[in-house]
């Protein structure tokens, strides 16, 4: 094989210090409890622990410093979406920082100078580009982008679906087709009526996404974004998303496992703690093997992000075995808990629950396996 | 006049053509467990009085106590004609699966005509009281107690994961006896409990689908006649194992009817052409195919494994085997067929029931998680898999 390098493991020092904060902030701030009374909230975040996500410069981590960031990169972002997943903090977290990302790869100067430091200091914003084939791809889009003829600005048509945290969100990146081509467009949420959102019913009740209408939505001229670049742009968000996404799985394994291993220890049946079970040791294991796996592959990708075609290896590997990873693990908690398991007061389904949402964003784990084969074999 | 076996197949057949419910606005379950909502619950148990009342459940039980009086190969027709229309489960399976057949089989005559009659025409809806906090998988340790007073006994304890706990009008109850008895087995007895009886009382507990359908039950000093208790005094585990074997179809005396919603392989195949994955259907992508294949074969082997166990020349090794392993192998079918039929989804793989975007209204994602109800409730995977090991297989015990 010519070229080998599928990515490299690393770690930069800032990011060491952000795992290091982010663990301690999150374990802090997301108890199980507290995620569990997120949950039946309309928002389903904590407004006050979103503050200070922005106060602590997380937002920022990947902006660069004439924006306002820390001028570091989506390698640093990762500790804090993989502690956040850990604890399975609702935050539109991930949904901000793939927004800037946006902004930043495509954005005009003058979208970057008021839309970005704004992000950097504690604004949410998100993305509406998924549409309702089911669909993956980000460029193959149906709603559709016309000048107003004589004026200022567009009128748009079509529907977008997932789009995370919208209604925290002050400003959204939606995609539309503009005279033959896929287009980038950054509007303030304010101008968009309540009666174009819909929440949606998700299998992750620790998240909120929505539906979002488009027709009748007031975009002016200069809201549309670099459209040379909507291409790198949304391949940008592809790799990013996918990233952010495995991040979340890995840390939210990494709980999981960790309760199940718990609960083997504590409960027991025949007068044996239940983990002495092989039936139930040997698999838990393999969760962990798995896990230590994911681990690894997402620290590399996070580490390569940036390096073309061993970063996008390397992202998509990381993506399809955290899902797996998550999504296995998950499910022999539910199994190992018994009658417990099968309940909504236990955190098993929680985790599993978790990972049915987020396999299926940004590509789940065998769309990943058949990318890497277009880019492996 | 009795039908024959064909002719009572052709009028099953041309019922349940006729009847079965289509096009319902909201989702069935499709095991008795996974029962969630007032609204599941009422439909079930008007569906099951109707199929009762056109003949097609009790068939084979004594028409005395309200049964057809006809023979099990009528019933058998009956039930596979409700397979054949994808009719709805029928849902008082602790009544018709296991109550009914074990007081047909040793009840007294009064206990078969106070009884019987409201199992089959789900006026009395059963419920189990096995499972306790602490001692599930080992049922056998079960601690709750019953206290002989007089012609009474005193009921103190609790049981937990209760099916259908909170509409039950009675209960099968595993109950500790005797504490000093010489193995946890023989201190245990089995009763038929009111559960209008004073002193019981019931909490639901919330499923991961969000739903209620079970719950923890009580007993504060709750006073039960002698004559609740089946046989004698510390026969209890030797009858719980008989109804278990009612359950698992090892042995024959089911009243019937469907208790888990045959999956249609046929519908995942739909789904595989229906929905697109990477702008192509998903069917195109040799992976799908070469999953989907798998689990039709799986699905072929199940049934033909059904038909075999039938046909005693081919399981003169081991008869246990097919009966044994069906449980273990069906539940965790279903959980399979779910868990892939929601990665054809693509990003809608994400939406659960009640989004009007989710395909099929969100079915397989909330059948994945009901999947659990029945690789747990029953006796968990890991369970079966020791009986099997040891009773089918003679591997020796783990201590
Ligand atoms: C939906 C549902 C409905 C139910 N309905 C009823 C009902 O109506 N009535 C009733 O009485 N009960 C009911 N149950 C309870 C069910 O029978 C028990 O949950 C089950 O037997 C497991 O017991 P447990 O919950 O105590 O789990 P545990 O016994 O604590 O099991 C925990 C884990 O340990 C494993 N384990 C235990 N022992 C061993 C071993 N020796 N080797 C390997 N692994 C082992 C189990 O497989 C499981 O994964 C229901 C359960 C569910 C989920």
């Amino acid at each position: 094989m010519s070229n080998t390098n599928f990515g490299r493991m690393g770690m930069t020092e800032p990011q060491a210090d952000i795992l290091n904060s982010a663990r301690r902030f999150c374990a802090e701030q997301s108890p199980m409890s507290r995620v569990r009374a997120l949950m039946e909230t309309p928002l389903g975040f904590d407004v006050d622990i979103w503050a200070q996500t922005g106060a602590l410069g997380w937002l920022g981590i990947a902006i660069p410093e004439e924006y306002g960031g820390l001028g570091l990169s989506m390698t640093e972002v990762v500790p804090v979406a993989e502690q956040m997943g850990r604890t399975l903090m609702a935050s539109p977290f991930a949904a901000t920082t793939l927004a800037a990302q946006a902004i930043l790869s495509c954005g005009t100067e003058t979208q970057k100078k008021s839309i970005l430091p704004q992000i950097a200091g504690g604004a949410a914003a998100t993305l509406a580009l998924y549409e309702d084939g089911g669909d993956w791809d980000l460029t193959a889009i149906s709603a559709r982008a016309t000048r107003k003829t004589g004026g200022d600005g567009f009128t748009l048509t079509g529907e977008k679906y997932f789009a995370s945290d919208l209604m925290a969100a002050k400003f959204v990146v939606l995609s539309a087709f503009l005279e033959g081509a896929p287009a980038l467009f950054v509007i303030e949420t304010a101008a968009i009526a309540q009666a174009n959102i819909r929440r949606e019913k998700i299998c992750d009740e620790t998240r909120r996404t929505y539906a979002l209408n488009l027709s009748g939505i007031n975009v002016t001229d200069a809201a549309l974004m670099d459209c040379a670049k909507t291409p790198t742009a949304l391949a940008l968000i592809d790799m990013g998303g996918a990233l952010l996404a495995a991040a979340d799985m890995t840390g939210a394994c990494q709980a999981c496992i960790d309760s199940t291993a718990e609960y083997m220890k504590t409960r027991k049946q025949f007068g044996k703690y239940i983990g002495s079970f092989q039936g139930l040791k040997h698999p838990l294991v393999s969760a962990f093997v798995n896990y230590q796996n994911a681990r690894s592959l997402l620290y590399a990708a996070a580490y390569s992000f940036d390096a073309g075609r061993s970063g996008e290896i390397s992202v998509r590997m990381a993506k399809a075995r955290a899902g797996d990873a998550l999504s296995f693990a998950a499910d022999r908690s539910i199994q190992f808990h018994g009658g417990f398991g099968f309940t909504w007061g236990c955190d098993a389904q929680l985790y599993r629950r978790r990972a049915m949402f987020q396999t299926a964003q940004f590509g789940d784990s065998r769309m990943q396996r058949q990318r890497l084969a277009d880019l492996l074999l | 006049m009795v039908l024959s076996v064909e002719q009572f197949a052709a009028s099953a057949d041309a019922w349940f053509e006729k009847n079965t419910p289509r096009d319902l606005d909201f989702m069935l379950p499709l095991t008795f467990m996974e029962v969630g909502t007032d609204q599941q619950f009422e439909f079930l148990r008007n569906w099951q009085k109707r199929v009762y009342e056109a003949g097609f459940l009790g068939a084979a039980w004594p028409a005395e106590y309200g049964g057809g009086g006809l023979s099990q190969v009528h019933q058998d027709a009956a039930t596979n004609a409700m397979k054949a229309h994808n009719a709805p489960i029928i849902f008082n399976t602790i009544g018709l699966g296991w109550a009914g057949p074990l007081i047909l089989d040793r009840g007294s005559e009064d206990e078969k005509r106070r009884y019987i009659p409201g199992i089959l025409n789900a006026d009395d809806v059963w419920c189990q009281g096995f499972s306790e906090p602490d001692h599930g998988s080992d049922l056998g340790n079960a601690q709750m107690k019953a206290v002989r007073d007089g012609d009474h006994y005193v009921l103190d304890g609790s049981k937990i994961w209760t099916t259908h706990g909170h509409y039950a009008k009675y209960m099968i109850l595993l109950a500790r006896t005797n504490p000093a008895a010489p193995n946890k087995y023989l201190g245990l007895s089995f009763f038929l409990v009111p559960m209008n009886t004073p002193g019981i009382s019931t909490r639901k507990i919330r499923k991961l689908t969000g739903e209620n359908g079970f719950t923890q039950t009580f007993f504060d000093g709750a006073k039960i006649p002698v004559s609740c208790r089946v046989g004698e005094e510390g026969q209890g585990w030797q009858i719980a194992m008989q109804t278990l074997m009612y359950e698992r179809n090892a042995k024959g005396g089911q009243a019937g009817g469907i208790s888990i919603s045959e999956i249609d392989p046929l519908r995942i195949i739909d789904l595989a052409r229906s929905t697109k994955r990477g702008g192509r259907p998903a069917i195109e992508d040799p992976v799908v195919k070469d999953r989907l294949v798998n689990l039709i074969i799986d699905n072929q082997a199940f049934l033909m494994s059904a038909e075999r166990a039938k046909l005693s020349p081919l399981n003169a090794d081991c008869p246990q085997a097919i009966p044994l392993m069906s449980k273990l192998v069906r539940t965790e079918f279903i959980k399979d067929i779910n868990e892939f039929a929601i990665s054809l989804q693509g990003t809608k793989a994400g939406y659960y029931a009640g989004d009007p975007s989710a395909i099929d209204d969100g079915y397989w994602q909330r059948g994945y998680l009901n999947a659990f109800s029945a690789t747990i409730g029953g006796g968990t995977s890991e369970i079966q898999r020791n009986i099997i090991g040891e009773h089918a297989l003679g591997l020796p015990k783990s201590k």
